[in-house]
């Protein structure tokens, strides 16, 4: 039974059935999956398709949160920043100097590797400023949280933009003849690489040593300096790849100061979810994940109950407070050492 | 001794990123300054070739404008570039800008304008509060002080005139518009901004006010999307999964509306002229008119951003002597329908 609560996957589940346990009492219907049409191919709709379809970008990005958290023991606060300048890049690239550009000015392949740069060099600056001059993770990325919205504002000259492409618009929304979303695809390719690279690398291990001790992990032949920097690389490529995503679901149309606003804070919420101890070290990938769509399922949950709207912030708070108390470590000690103490006394009456 | 290295090249970094931090301040302002100083040179010199606008006084009005940043939203990227092409020295303006979403920086920037002993000074506060001593200094200092497009919380005696957008009327244009179209029922869902900003307040007021009078009139879903188009998709596809009926969004701009459409696009309902859905938005971007003009939207109003030529207009009357009247200008908005709307209004009124 302890052993139960003690597993770090333990919280995120928790947490998700028992939202799917509200929703089955107040309204069952919430889980229905219908067909749809979509550009004449049938697709499937419906909360749950909205749920991974829409948590998808968070899911990615919280892929590299984990990460940043665990090596440097601090978070990226840019993250939203960065992703409007990634987006900002490719819609730049795509355009050319057109506002509503008719055809493409280059293959989207190349515009997301051009963006992608622009995230990876974002994320070894950040990654630089912690690894190698010591900053504390949270007042380093404050710099481009402050300017990257005004970088990418300039990249594209402020201009109101829209791409009507269809290859543009498969990234946001469905592939020809497949029914599911591809964000949620793309989510699901990165989850496989990266635990692919957890389970064949060292990346895993090294990254949660330096996390933990870093002194101890330099005496052992591991390079701290560079695991941080690594881990800041990765959430730079994940910060890339949620860019694309967005922008081909907003069409193009990006406006600077509100795109993937305060993406960072459900980024690092689901690393705090997930059970990962926001000052670094270990950290489980899979719980952070969940933890993301569990933010996603909060979300959609209050949008189809119809919050009063200037309630919905507090809403989210309170549920937010209590997932988060729950899943600190020294609550589940005491629930595990709570139900090991009521377990005892039974044994003795048997 | 890695250490100290690491030491003396962060403070080298700092000291290096404090100067440029300064230089730049510095330089932007000292660069106007250069830029406009120039050429009123020059035009002081033949004073005779300089547009007629001028010759009443014999030299440029000196103004100086605030306004909001102008990555703030396509709005203001419009707002910002007529003020710009508007004041200039063939119109015999010598113009200075500074821009800040910050309340607080902008009343230096008015100190600074008064310090330079500007003319006039065009104001579009960041914030309605804290405006009155700064206004005061600015009257003791003979300078006229003109508001556009935003009001503030001071005695009307401190300001010459006052052009604002009203953001009741442009919903109360398009709820009118809305009633026009004869349906039996309007099941609507409505989109807010983001909670208290003008423009949210104004819309809903308009919208509320007509859903509370008449019975046919109902609200499905009402939520903010903070001006957010993943938002607004979200909550309008969380309401079709609902499965509730409805058959007007009504959006408090176009960037929701847009995400409103894009959940209706992958529910498959349709949408636009001869579509099963109204759909409404705000503030007249290109795209968003273009969109009425194909028919995939309904209705899109305005929120006119181009007030330069009516700001023109006060300071004219108010160099001739004369009283500005009325003290507060209200913007006249418009509507585009997808019944009556042209080309040419996309390329005229599109931000």
């Amino acid at each position: 039974m302890s052993k139960i609560f003690k597993n770090q996957l333990f919280i995120p589940i928790a947490a998700l059935l028992l939202l799917v346990l509200f929703n089955l009492i107040v309204d069952p219907a919430f889980f229905a999956l219908s067909k749809g049409v979509y550009d004449g191919d049938s697709i499937l709709t419906g909360n749950l398709i909205s749920i991974i379809d829409n948590g998808s970008e968070l899911a990615i990005l919280a892929i590299g949160m984990t990460l940043v958290t665990a090596a440097s023991g601090g978070q990226d606060i840019s993250v939203g920043a960065t992703m409007t300048l990634a987006g900002s890049v490719i819609v730049k690239v795509l355009r050319g100097s057109e506002t509503s550009p008719v055809t493409l000015h280059q293959s989207i392949i190349v515009a997301f590797l051009v963006g992608c740069l622009v995230a990876i060099l974002c994320g070894a600056f950040n990654g630089a400023l912690v690894a190698f001059f010591k900053i504390q993770p949270m007042v380093a990325t404050l710099i481009l949280f402050t300017a990257g919205r005004s970088i990418a504002s300039w990249v594209n000259n402020n201009q109101n933009i829209i791409i009507k492409d269809e290859k543009f618009k498969y990234f946001g929304y469905y592939l020809p003849k497949i029914p599911i979303p591809t964000p949620f695809i793309i989510a699901i390719i990165c989850i496989i690489i990266m635990a692919l690279l957890l389970k064949f690398t060292t990346l895993g291990l090294y990254t949660q040593a330096v996390g933990i001790n870093e002194n101890s992990s330099r005496l052992n032949g591991i390079n701290p300096t560079l695991m941080k920097f690594v881990s800041f690389i990765i959430l730079g490529v994940c910060v890339a790849v949620a860019g694309l995503i967005k922008a081909s679901r907003q069409e193009g149309t990006i406006s600077y100061g509100g795109f993937a606003k305060y993406i960072e804070m459900d980024a690092i919420l689901a690393v705090a979810l997930g059970g990962n101890p926001l000052g670094g070290g270990k950290f489980n990938m899979a719980a952070s994940i969940i933890g993301a769509y569990v933010i996603q399922f909060l979300t959609i949950t209050l949008y189809a109950r119809g919050v009063n709207p200037e309630a919905l912030p507090a809403y989210k708070a309170v549920v937010v407070i209590i997932l988060v108390v729950i899943s600190a470590p020294t609550v589940r000690d005491k629930i595990s050492s709570l139900t090991k103490k009521l377990r005892v006394p039974k044994k003795e009456v048997c | 001794m890695k250490k100290k290295f690491l030491g003396v090249v962060l403070s080298v970094a700092m000291v290096a990123t404090l100067l440029a931090g300064c230089g730049k301040k510095e330089e932007a302002p000292a660069d106007d300054a250069t830029a406009t100083e120039a050429p009123a040179d020059d035009a002081a010199g033949d004073d005779a070739e300089t547009p007629d606008d001028s010759a009443a006084s014999g030299k440029l009005i000196k103004v100086g404008i605030i306004n909001n940043d102008p990555s703030e939203s396509g709005y203001r990227t419009a707002n910002v570039n007529d003020l710009q092409n508007w004041f200039t020295e063939e119109k015999g303006y010598d113009a200075s800008f500074e821009y800040s979403l910050k309340n607080d920086e902008q009343i230096k920037f008015a100190q600074k304008f008064i310090q330079d002993g500007v003319d006039y000074l065009l104001l579009s506060a960041a914030g309605t509060a804290g405006w009155d001593s700064v206004l005061k200094e600015a009257q003791d200092a003979g300078i006229k002080v003109i508001l556009f497009d935003r009001t503030i919380d001071a005695d009307e005696s401190l300001y010459e005139g006052s052009i604002v957008s009203d953001m009741k009327a442009e919903g109360q244009k398009a709820v009118d518009w809305l009633a026009e179209q004869g349906k039996d029922e309007y099941n609507i869902i409505h989109i807010q901004g983001e909670m208290g900003s003008a423009a949210q307040v104004g819309r809903t007021e308009a919208l509320q006010e007509k859903v509370d009078a008449e019975d046919s009139w109902n609200i499905v879903a009402q939520q903010t999307a903070d001006w957010d188009e993943g938002k607004a998709q979200q909550q309008v596809e969380a309401v079709i999964n609902k499965g509730d009926d409805f058959n007007v969004i009504y959006a408090e701009n176009d960037n929701m509306a847009k995400g409103a459409v894009a959940a209706l696009d992958k529910a498959g309902i349709t949408h636009g002229k001869d579509g099963d859905v109204i759909v409404i938005g705000f503030d007249c971007n290109k795209w968003a008119l273009e969109s009425v003009l194909a028919g995939e939207w309904n209705y899109d109003g305005q929120c006119n951003p181009f007030q330069a030529e009516l700001l023109d207009d006060v300071i004219k009357t108010l160099e001739a002597g004369e009283e500005v009247d009325p003290k507060v200008v209200i913007m006249d908005e418009k509507g585009f329908d997808c019944e009556t709307i042209t080309q040419e209004d996309v390329d005229t009124y599109g931000i």
